[in-house]
């Protein structure tokens, strides 16, 4: 019990980057655009939360400026697929290199630096709860966001006209347009405020979670996020359940690196990617077919209202 | 005045838009890439011209443009076929390291000090190594609808952890002060280099490939197979080809070439397998093969040109201590405005003016 | 319907529009009254749809204008559309699969809270559906419904909308006759109440039944519009093409061969894993037409698939010339000589993005003289792919033509040679003649009766009544998955059998019935 706690709450932190990546990628994917570009909006996220909370050493203000910065990188991906009807996956791989290459160059000077960051909260009464309390309420206010955030979403999309909306132009475009829903106005509002959410999940690596900036310090939990939508189904609740198994076993690898371990720290490494592709599998084999009609059925397709065979 | 601009679809689109897109793409990203540079307080004119002298200004530079530019061509040709047929496999970059992973190995413990079996038995190794480790997302992406693009990415990060492995640990090279590499390769183990320049025998490998890959697509069954499945896998179901089948020995070819990139690399250039030895050869292919527009003669060409991007990237990093992510976002830039630039091949757009509509 | 019922509920006047250089409609009057059904009658492609696709603001016209209620608008979006009134049943129903009967009723809707009440809603609707006659379950997603219960969710969605106009397209094309005799109560009932109707078709029956007033196009433009009172069915047919022409079908008497193709308790699945075809047994004899009538999704598609080996088949036996089939994939079915016709031509049949050619060899790529070791002699290609377009009149500017350029009749004609050219035993159509203008129908039911004639063995899967009644030799009608009946004599069978029995009541019930009537 005593061993567990601490890296259960050790899964829950280094879960939550992910966590909030994938969320904003099911708002995204749910209004039909596919956006691969995780891997580059996170580290742009996660550098600049590092860098204006340097400056301003407000981390709120920091989260605030990453969430902008990830919806105006976004808008170019916005602006490719939506308006220009290009090619999503090409578009998504553009915007990892340019966001990688981009938050590496402007990071390149804050290498070594630190900062105060985002510290823990405990929520009173609740952090008590044995057990649960240390494990989930016990950590620094993001977190506690997030989970918000995975309730608010699970009520909007099945519960709101809002959401209803959105479902519908990720579903079938041509019936959401008929009845006056703007197929290009909900497609650009989700995808750049998805956008912003996956920016929040890196800066979470930098001004929560490591409190230091790194060159490529995602290392891949975009590309991670990206598949947990899929195993989620998209649904905001298994996508939770799924970060934090990846949190998990971070966790629980740093640990065993922590104790001295015999096997090498590679291979080690290897865990988190091997695991992603494991679970893409079962998720794949278990649902069969039935994955394609669960997904948006519009995903990756542009829209265009006058166009004739 | 302007009253307004009319967006047409096109019938055709005409051929000069097929060489003018992606100039007007790569001039637009530099243009880009400057504002960003004079922003990051660097002179983008002093940046380019160190570029474009390093790289295309005298022998030497050519000579390295085409060194960085075989690996491109290489992996690009791979990423091409995979591409052809719709299935995404990003993962050239692992099946470059799984490649020389097994180059390595062959010179570790199958050494027989002949080059020209030295060579076959390199090649055969990398390419099988490459092909096997992409068949691998082929056959998952085939039989189960598991998203390749997801697994071909996440075996990029254990493929260059694998190679981490035995370069920090078995196989590091006792009297290498420490650094990660193997030892150094004998010299049987070495492929040819022309003259007393760094290009090595890979160019011939990519130009022969390249030519293979063009038959195959213009005459033979197999490669009007894999047209049909990347334009309409329901009509080539219905036409009775494989579609499994195609899918994983496609995959098990694009992942081959690409481990046989990683092979010329290390046995061409570098001698030895090191850490991190790939500077996103793999990824940079991606863009080689889509601006190349799945062409294989037209891969040759932009391979060149981002070759040379490459050692322009290369410069920067020596002369005015840029690290070497801004050729990558230069590259990402490309993609974005031929990405947008496609659009003018689909529609055609007129401004509509006041005379016109009266 | 308070407004002044003197001025017409919608005018719309020299409608013109225009797509890549295609007319699709010139100079255009159309006008409804409230109270008043007014068909447009036209051939496929003549323009209908497109008219009320601008008139519901999703497309927008290059030149005219719309009136409602004498007041000019102009419509940017469905939204404005809806705003005033106007509300279109769309052929291709726009309903989102994935979710509720109650949830397409009020998607888009401005005027709800943000969160939904959903018990509201669904007595809302269900008090609706009980004042229409259009009675559907709530809480059902809509891939689950028939697709007569999709057209009534589709009605009760304008409605709910409060619609004044109501456009339905090709509104009977999906449904069994009782089923239309039901819609066209609806549609008296919505009359009665004041509502404007437009009524898209393309049978004259229908058109002269339902309506007070016809317009009628052609190619793009108005030829006329007439009192329906004043007019004949003929009269109508000629206005619709343009010059006389016969509706038969002349087929030549045939005595039918051995049998060339059976299935013995075949079971296959959707795509969704549930079951399509249950236990069915067929035969099918040379020089013979077998017909299935049916309404879309009781399982056709997936019994053709099924037969040329696209689909798997889950329990059951087929035989070719009394061999069971062992292994049935595309390959071996096409080997054995089944020729597919598929409905979806640019999905299935063909890959628009090549040309011509390349299209001609899609089923023999792999078979001398197409193959040579493992290339293909395109010179062999060459000659294969001009004479197919000489013998079937496709009409292309080149054999290197993509075939997305080509319009839907030659995108069949060319289907037709590749599949027809080396005179198949077996063949499966599937709506062959969907979507084509009256000439090319015309050559495509000669071209199958053509090869009935000469001996093959066809499977002709179609909507449209009429052409499977006259050229079926025999008729079957299935019913979610299963035969109701087979009859040998297809035109002594009564549409309202025919209808009953696309209803699920089998054969033999309805033969009964008749008898306790008759005594």
């Amino acid at each position: 019990m005593d061993i567990l706690i601490p890296i259960l709450a050790a899964a829950v932190r280094s879960g939550t980057p992910i966590l909030y990546a994938t969320l904003g990628e099911i708002l995204t994917e749910k209004s039909g655009v596919l956006n691969l570009g995780l891997e580059g909006i996170m580290l742009m996220g996660a550098f600049t939360g590092f860098a204006v909370s340097m400056y301003t050493g407000n981390p709120w203000i920091a989260i605030a400026a990453s969430f902008l910065v990830g919806m105006i990188i976004t808008s170019i991906h916005g602006f490719l697929c939506i308006t220009m009807g290009a090619n999503q996956v090409v578009s998504g791989l553009a915007l990892t290199m340019a966001g990688t290459g981009a938050s590496s160059l402007l990071g390149r000077n804050f290498i070594g630096e630190t900062i105060t960051g985002l510290g823990k909260m405990h929520l009173p009464f609740l952090s008590e709860i044995p057990f649960i309390g240390p494990i989930l309420f016990d950590h620094d206010p993001l977190v506690y966001i997030s989970y918000f955030l995975v309730l608010f979403m699970c009520f909007f999309l099945s519960f709101t006209k809002s959401g209803l909306s959105l479902r519908a132009v990720g579903d079938s475009p041509r019936s959401a347009d008929s009845v006056g829903i703007s197929v290009v106005r909900t497609r650009y509002f989700y995808t750049l405020i998805g956008g912003g959410i996956v920016a929040i999940g890196g800066a979470y690596m930098s001004v929560a979670y490591t409190k230091m900036w790194g060159d490529l310090m995602t290392a891949g939990r975009g590309w991670i996020a990206v598949a947990l939508v899929i195993f989620a189904i998209w649904h905001p609740m298994r996508a939770a359940f799924g970060a934090y198994l990846f949190g998990g076993v971070e966790a629980f690898q740093l640990r065993l690196q922590a104790a001295g371990t015999t096997i090498p720290t590679p291979l080690l490494m290897m865990l988190p990617y091997i695991l992603t592709i494991t679970v893409l599998l079962v998720i794949s084999i278990r649902e069969g077919k039935g994955l394609i009609f669960e997904a948006p059925s519009s995903l990756g397709q542009p829209f265009y209202r006058e166009e004739r065979e | 005045m302007i009253k307004g601009i009319a967006v047409q679809k096109r019938k055709e689109s005409p051929r000069w838009l097929e060489l003018a897109i992606p100039v007007a793409g790569i001039l637009l990203a530099l243009v880009t890439g400057a504002i960003f540079l004079s922003f990051l307080g660097v002179s983008p004119v002093k940046a380019y011209r160190e570029m474009i002298i390093s790289s295309l200004g005298d022998s030497y530079g050519l000579s390295e443009t085409i060194v960085k530019a075989i690996p491109l061509a290489l992996a690009g040709l791979g990423v091409m076929l995979s591409f052809k047929m719709l299935i995404w496999n990003i993962g050239a970059e692992g099946q470059i390291f799984i490649g020389s992973l097994a180059t390595a190995a062959m010179v570790r413990y199958c050494f027989i000090d002949n080059s020209v079996v030295m060579f076959c038995l390199m090649v055969l190794a990398a390419a099988f190594a490459g092909g096997a480790w992409a068949a691998v997302a082929g056959y998952l992406r085939a039989r189960w609808r598991v998203n390749e693009i997801i697994t071909t990415l996440m075996m990029n990060y254990v493929a260059i952890h694998l190679v981490d492995y035995f370069v920090y640990g078995p196989w590091r090279d006792p009297g290498s002060l420490g650094f990660p590499m193997t030892a150094p390769f004998p010299n049987s183990a070495r492929l040819y280099q022309f003259g007393d320049s760094r290009v090595h025998l890979g160019i011939i490998m990519a130009i022969i490939l390249a030519c293979i890959f063009y038959w195959l697509f213009r005459y033979t069954r197999w490669g009007y197979e894999i047209r049909v499945i990347g334009e309409n896998p329901k009509a080539a179901d219905f036409a009775g080809m494989d579609y499994l089948k195609n899918v994983v020995m496609v995959m098990f070819l694009s992942g081959a070439i690409a481990g046989i990139a990683g092979m010329t690399e290390i046995a061409g250039l570098q001698g030895r397998l090191q850490h991190g030895f790939s500077a996103g050869y793999g990824y940079t292919a991606i863009i080689v093969a889509w601006l190349g527009r799945l062409h294989p003669l037209v891969i040759l060409i932009v391979s060149f040109l981002l070759g040379a991007l490459l050692v322009g990237g290369d410069t920067l990093q020596i002369m005015m201590r840029l690290p070497l992510s801004t050729t990558l976002v230069i590259q990402g830039l490309i993609l974005f405005f031929v990405l947008g630039g496609e659009f003018f091949r689909r529609y055609s757009i007129k401004i509509i003016s006041e005379r016109d509509s009266s | 319907m308070s407004r002044n019922i003197l001025s017409p509920l919608v005018r719309m006047e020299g409608i013109t529009k225009t797509f890549a250089g295609f007319v699709a409609n010139s100079q255009i009057d159309f006008d409804v009254k409230n109270g008043e059904v007014h068909s447009l009658l036209g051939e496929n492609g003549a323009g209908k749809t497109t008219l009320m696709n601008i008139l519901s603001g999703l497309y927008i016209q290059d030149e005219g204008n719309i009136w409602i209620h004498d007041e000019l608008r102009e419509f940017r979006s469905p939204r404005d559309a809806i705003l005033s009134g106007i509300g279109m049943v769309h052929q291709h129903f726009m309903l989102v699969p994935s979710m509720t009967v109650w949830e397409n009723m009020v998607l888009g809707l401005k005027d709800l809270p943000s969160i939904l009440p959903k018990k509201e809603i669904i007595g809302q609707m269900e008090s609706l559906s009980s004042r229409y006659g259009l009675h559907v379950e709530p809480e059902a997603r809509i891939w689950q419904l028939s697709i007569g219960e999709q057209q009534r969710v589709s009605i009760l969605k304008v409605l709910f909308r409060k619609a004044e106009l109501l456009i339905l397209d090709e509104p009977t094309a999906v449904l069994t006759p009782q089923e239309a005799d039901n819609l066209f109560k609806t549609v008296h009932q919505m009359k009665a109440e004041g509502h404007g109707i437009v009524f898209i078709s393309h049978k004259l029956n229908e058109v002269t039944a339902l309506s007070d007033r016809v317009t009628i196009l052609r190619k793009g433009k108005r030829i006329g519009t007439v009192n329906t009172s004043d007019t004949t069915q003929e009269n109508l047919a000629e206005m619709m093409v343009g010059k006389r022409v016969s509706f038969n079908i002349t087929k030549r008497p045939q005595k039918p061969g051995k049998i060339s193709m059976e299935i013995r308790d075949l079971s296959v699945n959707n795509d969704r894993g549930l079951p399509a075809v249950r236990d069915l047994c067929l035969q099918l004899r040379e020089g013979e037409i077998l017909g299935i009538a049916g309404i879309a999704g009781n399982g056709q598609q997936e019994l053709c698939e099924a037969m040329v080996g696209l689909r798997k088949v889950e329990a059951g036996e087929m035989y070719i010339n009394q061999i069971r089939i062992q292994k049935a994939d595309p390959k071996s079915m096409i080997s054995q000589g089944v020729r597919y016709i598929p409905a979806d031509r640019k999905g299935t049949g063909l890959v628009p993005n090549m040309n011509v050619q390349e299209n001609s060899i899609l089923k023999n790529y792999w078979q001398k003289p197409v193959s040579r070791g493992i290339t293909i002699d395109w010179n062999v290609v060459y000659k294969l792919a001009s004479s197919i377009v000489r013998k079937f009149n496709v009409d292309t500017p080149s054999l290197s033509t993509p075939v997305r350029n080509l319009s839907g009749g030659n995108l069949q004609k060319l289907m037709l040679g590749r599949e027809l050219s080396d005179e198949p035993p077996v063949i499966i159509a599937v709506h062959p003649t969907w979507g084509l203008d009256v000439a090319a129908t015309g050559f495509v039911r000669d071209t199958i009766l053509n090869e009935r004639d000469k001996g093959a063995s066809i499977l002709l899967v179609s909507e449209d009544l009429d052409e499977l009644v006259a050229m079926s030799d025999r008729l079957a009608v299935m019913h979610k998955g299963r035969f109701m009946g087979i009859t040998d004599e297809p035109e002594t069978l009564s549409r309202e059998a025919l209808g009953l029995m696309m209803a699920g009541i089998a054969h033999e019930d309805i033969l009964q019935r008749d008898e306790g009537k008759g005594s």
